[in-house]
């Protein structure tokens, strides 16, 4: 809970310096409304010629697509800006006066940057998964919105420690925010579901960038069509990754040397 | 004549060294620009399988070759102007080029082609990669060479003009942002991205004849894929022609309006 303590302090210093510029918000809620209109609008030219998308019915893409703009507005709202003032404070040297703080200072750097208007991702990604929930109906019982439960939380987890360990080798590399910006680019991959992609690409989309556990996972539970097997493979996959990350930050962390004054 | 090809003969050396300073730059964009049109290409290629092997026309090795056409025209036709334009005008970096004696767009045009001429090899390698993987069918001629290569460069000056036109518009709003975004998704549907236009909805179809995106993309995609008769070629030359003229009055007219209108944002 003190993490929800600190990150609503951080989310209240971003609501501030940014209720300035109100107009924003309805700037920013258009573009995620395009961007939505979009991927519908994609799908629906799809399924105007065929039924199922490798195995996917319409319902059950519109649910991957609003997985998509959630899990894309989290990484925007709070993970990717605070992994990049990571990699610039590690640069410029003022990291120092966040490791002098009595909190945990891997914590601090996860959230301490938070950027509001992402939110409108958030809110349109939720929308679209409780309307799609809606429209696949009585398909959707407790066990498979558990599982969804579950498999989000593994999702965001793994996506989390992906880009922790990216920002982290800040420490030795020192360009690392160009890595950053490939992640983006290859996320978009993930609006599909990753089984029509070839092998290769498969395999780089579950364990290079691992949006297909952020994205398809869920999504797939929300379907019904996850076994538990992957589940469990998904969660364990987010356990070990969430280790390496805070094992390679306590590396990092004593590797470190304020590279300025 | 003799000034103007000493600018893009300096800003061709310029814009190199610097391209080849910003590697990293140039594998991001790299990798953006492969990867868009192999998640169609896969997609169209699920669709079709799906559906008995062909649909509207394409079966798979047509999707194929559809999407790796796709990435070499892109690839020659593509403009970052309208991101940059953005930038320029708030951070005053404009200010200057204002005041050079030549036109700001022949800068323009000179980096755009030499940052291609330094990714070319590399779009190359990748649609040689995926023509290994995914077995396009080109059923491509000497005749249809001879068409694809004035239609391309037509294609090249007309996305180039229009998008440079389009940018434009930052001159008059800050907020670039949601403009450029409607561009970019009207260009996604329209010029032949998201599917071959012979698969969209008649009415979109329609309304692709007669806006620009479709004669930047999906034209010289069509015609080097061999799916277009002679008539349907010489057409949509003459289609690309005009807008090129078209493109260059409102270009001018816009600009001199658009120079009265400058005022640069930042410090």
């Amino acid at each position: 809970m003190r993490f929800l303590k600190l990150w609503l302090v951080y989310l209240r210093v971003g609501v501030m310096g940014e209720v300035a510029y109100r107009a924003n918000f309805l700037l920013h809620l258009l573009e995620s409304a395009l961007e939505l209109g979009t991927a519908l609008a994609g799908l629906a030219i799809i399924f105007s010629h065929t039924a199922t998308l490798g195995g996917w019915r319409p319902d059950e893409l519109v649910a991957l697509v609003g997985v998509y703009f959630l899990v894309g507005g989290v990484i925007g709202l709070v993970i990717q800006p605070s992994m990049e003032q990571l990699t610039e404070a590690v640069h410029d040297g003022t990291l120092d006066f966040t490791l002098t703080k009595p909190e945990d200072a891997q914590l601090l750097v996860s959230v301490w940057r938070v950027e509001i208007w992402k939110l409108t991702d958030v809110l349109m990604g939720f929308v679209v998964i409780v309307i799609s929930l809606a429209r696949l109906g009585e398909r959707v019982g407790i066990r498979e919105a558990a599982a969804f439960a579950a498999a989000i939380l593994a999702g965001g987890v793994i996506v989390y420690s992906f880009w922790m360990i990216l920002a982290t080798s800040a420490f030795w590399l020192v360009r690392v925010e160009n890595i950053l910006v490939i992640f983006q680019s290859v996320y978009e991959a993930g609006r599909w579901p990753v089984s029509i992609y070839p092998g290769w690409l498969r395999f780089a989309l579950r364990f290079l960038v691992p949006v297909a556990f952020a994205i398809t996972v869920p999504a797939q539970a929300l379907a019904g069509r996850l076994t538990w097997q992957a589940l469990l493979g998904a969660v364990l996959f987010a356990a070990a990754l969430f280790t390496a990350a805070r094992v390679i930050w306590r590396m990092g962390i004593r590797h470190y040397s304020g590279a300025s004054s | 004549m003799k000034g103007l090809s000493d600018v893009y003969l300096q800003q061709l050396k310029t814009s190199l060294a610097a391209m080849l300073q910003y590697r990293a730059s140039l594998v991001i964009w790299l990798i953006g620009n492969i990867l868009e049109p192999l998640i169609y290409l896969v997609v169209w290629s699920t669709v079709s399988r799906s559906s008995g092997g062909s649909v509207g026309g394409f079966a798979e090795k047509d999707f194929a070759a559809y999407y790796i056409a796709l990435l070499l025209v892109n690839q020659v036709t593509y403009t970052w102007v309208m991101y940059e334009f953005d930038y320029r005008v708030r951070q005053g970096t404009f200010s200057s080029a204002l005041l050079h004696p030549v036109h700001p767009i022949h800068s323009d045009i000179a980096d755009n082609i030499s940052s291609k001429v330094v990714s070319f090899p590399f779009v190359l390698a990748a649609a040689a990669a995926l023509s290994a993987i995914f077995h396009p069918a080109f059923r491509t001629t000497a005749v249809t060479v001879a068409f694809f290569i004035p239609a391309l460069a037509l294609a090249f000056l007309v996305r180039f003009l229009v998008e440079w036109t389009a940018a434009l518009a930052a001159f008059w709003t800050t907020r670039v942002n949601a403009i450029n975004q409607i561009y970019f998704i009207s260009a996604l549907f329209l010029s032949g991205q998201i599917a071959p236009l012979s698969l969209l909805p008649p009415p979109l179809r329609v309304v692709a004849m007669f806006l620009p995106f479709r004669w930047t993309i999906g034209f010289p995609i069509e015609l080097i894929l061999g799916r277009l008769t002679r008539a349907q070629i010489l057409t949509g030359l003459a289609v690309q022609v005009v807008w090129l003229l078209a493109a260059l009055a409102l270009l001018r007219i816009l600009w001199r309006a658009s120079v009265r209108k400058y005022s640069a944002v930042g410090a």
